[in-house]
């Protein structure tokens, strides 16, 4: 890249020598002043939020952020590659490449159900999740409101002070000297709408899961209506004590933060919820020593490459023998039996898969119902669903081989296969030792990114078997036709809750075998060698 | 089939006797050369078009259930299109237009911020040009899908801070979809822009033209039919989006077709499949009709490899 480079470096500097004379056009400046107003004035409401909730590190990222944006888009024409590449940097760096980074992270912490948030949130949760009436509780006339966006409030009047207050699930009781009051109850607050009877009767049980925080302190105990009339004061069954950072039960258990990420007692009783916190190795030491685990895992593993090559496979043999089949100019309607065979192609896949799923439905299906007249399992029979998922694939997969072979063969000159056949050589001959040869030199980057593709392809395997059917022997939700990204969404978010960090474990499998894989292909092709 | 040896025109009777031998071996060799190709072509057709069919027929059969859209073309009514609409539970209509708002907003802003930075690449020299190339070869290798669980968790931390931008937002869900425009496209557009011959633009830049000027008036309209291309494939790979959608859209109401359609026909399959067969026929007759009619470029973008 020196030779080109150098003469177009220099055009650029008699180009660049000419611009300076002319202005740029005032539309133009307008344009730039009234985009980068509307980012900096983004940005400020952003950092305004961010400021406000004491976010200070989204807080420094978004100003260094629009700071080099402003430095790249104020002086103009400097800097010109910058301006065109900066707004697809941004989200790539964001989408893309951080949250791929992120996912390395989380694959190291025990990020899941009950261990979501940080333990300050657990520490208030818990005292907020397990909370019993308090014996002798005052009663708290209760009016049930709603607020402009619909969510539920509770208003009150305090029997010791007398005065009116309001909260929700989320926002503690607060003074309200505005409202209403008749007697000793609330009846109109500014702002809210107060539900009838008949509305808290039909929204029963969000009125009586509503729990008001009385303070900011959850030891405080919160307010709770079992009947929709009068709420009580409830406060925790476990004592948390500051100082020792140990919570105690009614009996005296006492429950200690002993490095899980969880309050655990002397017997081994867990607080939910617990918090997250980094576990090291231990998704990946639990993937490879937990048999639970590493049973399903390994078949699922094996499954990836085998449905993978397979699928790959399938659909370039089909490919390729109906592109061979065609490819060949007394063939009348070509043109016709080409758009007709792409069809599955141009059909959106997810709802392609979704229909051979009811075609295949074993007990209505109509495989079942009017061509085989028997019910064969077709998706719940480990093998017999094995095959119907490399079926479904290799309709799905088949009109993309078929169009690229047809195009690397008419890319192949006449005379090539001319002067074999003038040789002597049979069509097979022909085809095995010339046709196939040159057919592969553009096709096998296209084979290997087809594999890659396969390996995750997940709205197959997720959307016709779920997976299933489910390996009988282990606790993990994993099946006969899962496949690694499949297992990994439903151990992400499955019917056994969410698994967050050993999902993300197992994603990282895949970031390696993709990886290299897209590397061993890029190898192969000349992409690399192309950028001049 | 091409000239005389067409066996549909060969007279039932009326030949001289050596004539029908020559044609019978005539046809014998169309038949072994041609012929078969026909009969293979027209199975395999009427075999992998079968779903299609038959997905037709279940949204036109009014029996209300599975097993009754097994039985093909015999009833016909617009029963379960109607239905479709009127179904607050699972709002259909609001799935469509979802789809389309999330699709069309992503394939344009991938097409523009893919046509930005092939339009550096292609056009400009500078330093880092060929690490940044390198780079997004790099970030293509792993699909944006891989890291569902961090999109989740980043996306539920700015929740409370920005809604937004949080869990639960369309707006959220198209700017991840964008995180993937540039390694997806920018490699195939920048294709697309190196056979715009420099001299144009150079011209143009001699005769005052800055460079945004060439990029939207120069460069912009010649490549336009790659345009609609990349833009087509990515609003299809959007609308086939489950993984991310399904994470990231938790109201119904906010749903995309594909994550709609799937719950509506994984619970009560037997019940629901008339009309999931109607949203299927009006979810895929729109990009059927733009794929078919985009189909040469697509083809040619297929061939020259840079698509999957």
């Amino acid at each position: 890249m020196t030779e080109p480079d150098t003469a177009v470096e220099e055009r650029e500097h008699k180009v660049r020598a000419a611009q300076t004379r002319y202005s740029v056009s005032p539309a133009a400046l307008l344009a730039k002043v009234v985009l980068l107003g509307l980012l900096d004035a983004l940005v400020v409401f952003a950092a305004s939020i961010l400021f406000a909730h004491g976010q200070w590190l989204g807080l420094v990222l978004v100003l260094v952020a629009a700071l080099i944006l402003n430095a790249i888009y104020i002086p103009p024409n400097r800097m010109l590659p910058a301006k065109y590449l900066a707004p697809g940097v941004v989200f790539l760096l964001i989408f893309q490449v951080f949250v791929i980074a992120y996912s390395v992270a989380i694959a190291f912490t025990n990020y899941g159900d009950s261990h979501m948030g940080s333990k300050d949130d657990a520490i208030v949760a818990i005292q907020r999740n397990n909370q019993d009436r308090v014996e002798d509780s005052p009663t708290y006339p209760a009016t049930f409101l709603r607020d402009s966006s619909g969510a539920l409030a509770m208003a009150t009047v305090d029997p010791t002070s007398n005065e009116p207050q309001v909260g929700t699930a989320s926002s503690p009781l607060a003074p309200r000297p505005d409202a209403s009051v008749l007697g000793d109850r609330v009846t109109q607050v500014p702002g809210y709408t107060v539900m009838s009877d008949s509305d808290i009767m039909g929204h029963q049980l969000e009125v009586t899961e509503l729990a008001v925080p009385r303070s900011g302190d959850p030891t405080d105990g919160s307010l709770r209506s079992p009947d929709g009339m009068n709420a009580y004061l409830y406060v925790s069954r476990y004592h948390y004590d500051k100082g020792a950072d140990t919570f105690t039960d009614t009996k005296g258990t006492t429950f200690s933060d002993t490095g899980e990420g969880a309050y655990v007692a002397s017997d081994g009783t867990r607080l939910e919820p617990g918090w997250m916190i980094g576990v090291g190795g231990k998704n990946f030491s639990d993937a490879l020593t937990d048999p639970q685990i590493r049973g399903p895992l390994v078949q699922v593993t094996i499954w990836t490459f085998v449905f993978a090559i397979l699928s790959v496979a399938l659909s370039f043999v089909v490919g390729l023998g109906l592109a061979l089949m065609l490819n060949d100019p007394r063939v009348r309607f070509r043109r016709l039996y080409r758009t007709l065979l792409i069809l599955p192609y141009a059909f959106p896949a997810f709802l392609g898969i979704l229909i051979w799923s009811g075609l295949m439905n074993q007990s209505f299906g109509f495989l079942n119902q009017v061509i085989f007249h028997h019910p064969i399992a077709w998706l719940s029979d480990p093998w017999i669903a094995k095959l119907s998922v490399l079926i479904v694939n290799t309709w799905l997969g088949y009109p993309y081989m078929f169009l690229v072979c047809t195009g690397a063969l008419q890319s192949i000159p006449e005379e090539v296969t001319e002067a074999a056949r003038v040789d002597g050589a049979s069509p097979w001959e022909t085809f095995r030792q010339i046709k196939f040869p040159l057919l592969m030199v553009p096709l096998a980057p296209l084979l290997i990114s087809s594999f890659a593709f396969n390996f995750n392809n997940f709205s197959l395997i997720y959307f016709l078997t779920r997976g299933g059917p489910r390996f009988g022997t282990t606790g993990l939700d994993a099946g006969a036709t899962d496949i690694l990204i499949s297992l990994v969404y439903k151990v992400a978010n499955g019917e056994q809750g969410h698994h967050y960090g050993l999902a993300s474990a197992f994603s990282i499998i895949i970031f390696v075998v993709v990886g290299l894989l897209s590397y061993l292909g890029f190898r192969q092709t000349r992409a690399l060698e192309d950028i001049n | 089939m091409s000239s005389s040896v067409s066996p549909s025109s060969t007279p039932a009777h009326g030949a001289s006797a050596a004539r029908p031998q020559q044609r019978r071996a005539s046809f014998g060799h169309w038949a072994l050369s041609v012929g078969w190709r026909h009969v293979i072509a027209i199975a395999v057709i009427l075999v992998t078009s079968f779903p299609l069919v038959y997905v037709l027929s279940a949204a036109l059969n009014p029996s209300g259930t599975m097993t009754g859209s097994n039985e093909l073309f015999t009833a016909f009514s617009l029963q379960n299109f109607r239905d479709l609409f009127n179904n607050p539970q699972q709002p259909y209509g609001e799935w469509y237009l979802n789809t389309l708002y999330v699709g069309l907003a992503s394939a344009f802003g991938t097409v523009f911020l893919g046509a930005l930075a092939a339009y550096a690449f292609s056009r400009m020299r500078f330093k880092g040009r060929r690490p940044g190339l390198m780079s997004l070869l790099l970030v293509q290798m792993f699909p944006q899908m891989l890291a569902f669980i961090a999109i989740f968790l980043l996306l539920s931390n700015i929740g409370p801070i920005i809604p937004a931008l949080g869990l639960g937002s369309r707006t959220a869900l198209i700017l991840v979809y964008l995180g993937g425009a540039l390694g997806v496209n920018t490699w195939l557009m920048y294709g697309f822009f190196n056979t715009v011959p420099q001299s144009l633009d150079e011209a143009a830049r001699v005769d005052g033209a800055g460079h945004a000027r060439i990029f939207f008036t120069i460069i912009l309209p010649l490549v336009t039919p790659s345009l609609a291309v990349t833009g087509l494939l990515s609003f299809i790979s959007s609308v086939n989006e489950y993984v991310i959608a399904s994470m990231v859209l938790t109201d119904p109401h906010r749903y995309t077709l594909a994550v709609g359609l799937y719950q509506f026909v994984s619970q009560k399959t037997e019940s629901n499949w008339p009309l999931f067969s109607a949203g299927a026929v009006l979810a895929a007759i729109p990009v059927l009709v733009i794929f078919f009619a985009l189909q040469r470029y697509i083809v040619a973008g297929l061939t020259s490899g840079a698509v999957k």
